[in-house]
């Protein structure tokens, strides 16, 4: 047996800084779960922690880099994309993971995280969507479903949210899927194919805040929103992701919707330059090794 | 008529906001402003008000929002913190040197790194050259006349310039204190309609933000430069007649007990308010303090700040931000600046406190007491101190 099993802790422990435990999440609320996940889904894939790299913008999700005992990286809010796009771009051989949430990422950060899709950055980027500035006390967000309920919407949103999967298609990721937190393990095995996967990876977990946004739209607590993800979830692998936007009270397609090849940042910047310049140009340095 | 009630300060700036009868509210979250902005956004979709809510994208967006449409000629109005102020750089410039005449509320807040939400000056502090009227605020009484003041001077059509309310973020946007709340009326008896310079306007087309190339830019700076410089006199009869509507009297620089004071204290904020008490104490054991709380920051008041440290021998300055490797404090460095044409002028001891949050307490008043005293009889000045640092 290994250490960690006949040790009375969980096994997550070994993958946080459990000085700064507590986190401030709250009970019930959906980021935990992305967390112990991402752990799993390390473990699983037998990841050498050294060589990777969490960054997060700001936010209930941003969190996430504080709490994680590898290289991490706090970033201000919107950044957390062109960090890390940095990052890779220093040190290819690193494995570079962002993690952050819906108002990070598309709102304040939505330029970086069309263009990073774009140019293929190298980067696996997990937004938890929970339909609201959580941290900030709920405001309207980018993805607030039409006629919910938000403290600068207090009856109801009347802008389109965007439907993230399809945002993230066009604009170039080579790997979308979207799980609820409810699909733990279909959200483990994403997380480790995408770590394999040269690319610009996008995967949207929908999350339960309970706190905020459920209370606000009346959802009911954690559990309650467990309850809607386990009734109400589709799995269509492979789903147009032009029909997979989310509707109030509407049920929510999950599944591995895009998984395609195309040649990554530095990979096409170097087919690029070594076809124009033959043997004057000297390749980047190979990325991670897979 | 007014109301006496119980109000938080930010609710309060929002209600002032709503009896202004804005047009558009653009904004994007951030602590400690949001309280501000949701409750716009609750009078706008009740109907109290009739304005456009503006969720945007980022600060970037709404700074941006904010100048188109000031541009069109609605009375137009955002608030932001920390980041947020930082985010609108760019943009924050635009307004002045296009006239326009935007209001916003900054909830003070430290910058990062590391994170912090919590209370202090850096974000303003570094927002300085802007070129925006700038006033500081004390409690929410404050808030709300100086925001309504604030539409007033902005729109005077001989300053026409963007202006800013200083507040700072949670120890006094959150506190809830005893207002008296105008009533419409009486706001826009003091308020008229926003006539704007000038706007985009399809049948008398202007063009405004065109390049300025060298022959013009300079001109185009001064100008600018005497606008704001020359919004003094303005400044000061509009807050005669905001004593004149609501009761109650501000100048660009306020004094409290420094006519016979041995040293002076100079605040910023709502720290002015702990130092009253503070100030009060100290008169009680027979000492004479007195305290010079600068309501004004843009346009720098030089000519009421000489007159109001006079002949005393011993000014500190209390600064919430740091100027880093230069002058430690920035508020400090402008007040000496000022005095630097003065014939005689005090010792000018800095004094960093309150940074990030950190409590600024009666004690730590009665300590840089202390040193004041101690400046004095030395007839030296210390060096910077960074209050309640721990080693
Ligand atoms: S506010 Fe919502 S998103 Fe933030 S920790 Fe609580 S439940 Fe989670």
């Amino acid at each position: 047996m290994s250490k960690e099993t006949n040790k009375e802790m969980n096994p997550v422990e070994p993958y946080l800084r459990m000085d700064r435990m507590p986190h401030i999440w709250c009970s019930g609320c959906g980021i935990g779960i992305v967390v112990n996940c991402f752990v799993r889904a390390l473990q699983k894939s037998k990841v050498d922690i050294n060589k990777l790299a969490v960054v997060s913008g700001i936010g209930c999700t941003g969190r996430i880099a504080g709490y994680f005992k590898v290289d991490s990286f706090h970033t201000t809010h919107g950044r957390p994309i062109p960090f890390a796009t940095g990052l890779k771009t220093a040190r290819p051989d690193m494995n570079v993971w962002v993690f952050s949430g819906e108002g990070d990422l598309v709102s304040i950060g939505g330029n970086h995280f069309i263009h990073a899709a774009r140019r293929n950055a190298d980067l696996k980027v997990i937004c938890v969507n929970n339909f609201t500035y959580a941290m900030t006390g709920g405001q309207v967000g980018p993805t607030a479903p039409l006629h919910s309920i938000a403290t600068t919407a207090p009856y109801g949103t009347y802008d389109q949210p965007f439907n993230l999967p399809f945002l993230a298609e066009s604009s170039g990721a080579v790997y979308v899927a979207r799980w609820t937190t409810f699909h733990v393990r279909q959200l483990v095995k994403s997380m480790q194919e995408i770590k394999n996967k040269p690319g610009f990876s996008f995967l949207e977990v929908i999350a339960p805040c309970p706190t905020i946004y459920q209370r606000r739209n009346r959802l009911g607590d954690g559990l309650a929103g467990m309850r809607y993800y386990k009734e109400r979830s589709k799995v269509v692998n492979g789903a147009d992701t032009r029909n997979v936007d989310i509707k109030l009270g509407g049920d929510i397609i999950v599944g591995k919707f895009i998984d395609r090849d195309r040649p990554t940042q530095l990979e096409a910047m170097d087919q690029e330059l070594s076809h124009k310049l033959g043997d004057k140009y000297v390749p980047y340095p190979t990325g991670v090794e897979r | 008529m007014e109301r006496r009630i119980g109000m938080e300060a930010s609710i309060a700036m929002a209600e002032a906001v709503g009896l202004c009868d804005a047009d558009v509210v653009s904004a994007y979250p951030i602590t400690p402003q949001t309280h501000i902005v949701e409750h716009l956004s609750e009078l706008v979709a009740n109907g109290e008000l009739d304005a456009n809510f503006v969720p945007v994208e980022s600060e970037h967006s709404a700074m941006s929002v904010c100048c188109g449409s000031s541009a069109a000629g609605a009375r137009t109005y955002t608030a932001t913190s920390s980041q947020g102020l930082a985010l609108m750089h760019e943009i924050l410039f635009i307004a002045p040197a296009l006239r326009l005449p935007i209001v916003m509320a900054v909830a003070n807040r430290s910058l990062s790194g590391p994170i912090s939400i919590w209370n202090d000056h850096s974000d303003i502090m570094a927002e300085r050259d802007i070129g925006w009227i700038q006033v500081f605020v004390e409690n929410a009484q404050e808030a709300i006349d100086l925001t309504i003041w604030s539409f007033r001077i902005a729109e005077d059509k001989r300053v026409s310039l963007p202006t800013i309310v200083n507040f700072d973020g949670f120890i006094l946007s959150h506190m809830i204190e005893p207002v008296l709340m105008p009533d419409r009326e009486q706001v826009q008896d003091f308020l008229p309609p926003f006539e704007p310079l000038q706007r985009l306007d399809i049948d008398n087309p202007v063009s405004m933000g065109p390049v300025g190339i060298p022959d013009v830019y300079t001109e185009a700076k001064y100008v600018q430069h005497k606008l704001l410089t020359d919004a003094y006199g303005p400044i000061v009869e509009t807050f005669g007649e905001l004593e004149k509507h609501f009761g109650r009297k501000y100048r660009p620089v306020e004094t409290y007990r420094a006519d016979d004071a041995d040293v002076l204290l100079l605040t910023m904020g709502a720290l002015g308010e702990t130092a009253m008490t503070a100030v009060d104490e100290r008169r009680k054991r027979g000492q004479k303090v007195g305290l010079i709380k600068l309501r004004l920051f843009r346009p720098f008041p030089y000519k009421d700040l000489l007159n109001a440290i006079g002949d005393k021998p011993v000014l500190g300055v209390m600064d919430r931000a740091v100027s880093f490797g230069g002058p430690v404090g920035p508020v400090a460095s402008e007040v000496k600046a000022a005095l630097f044409s003065a014939r005689k002028h005090p010792l000018v001891p800095e004094f960093i406190v309150g940074l990030g949050g950190r409590d600024t307490s009666i004690a730590d008043f009665h300590s840089i007491f202390d040193d004041l005293f101690e400046a004095a009889e030395r007839d030296t000045t210390p060096d910077p101190r960074f209050v309640g640092l721990r080693e």
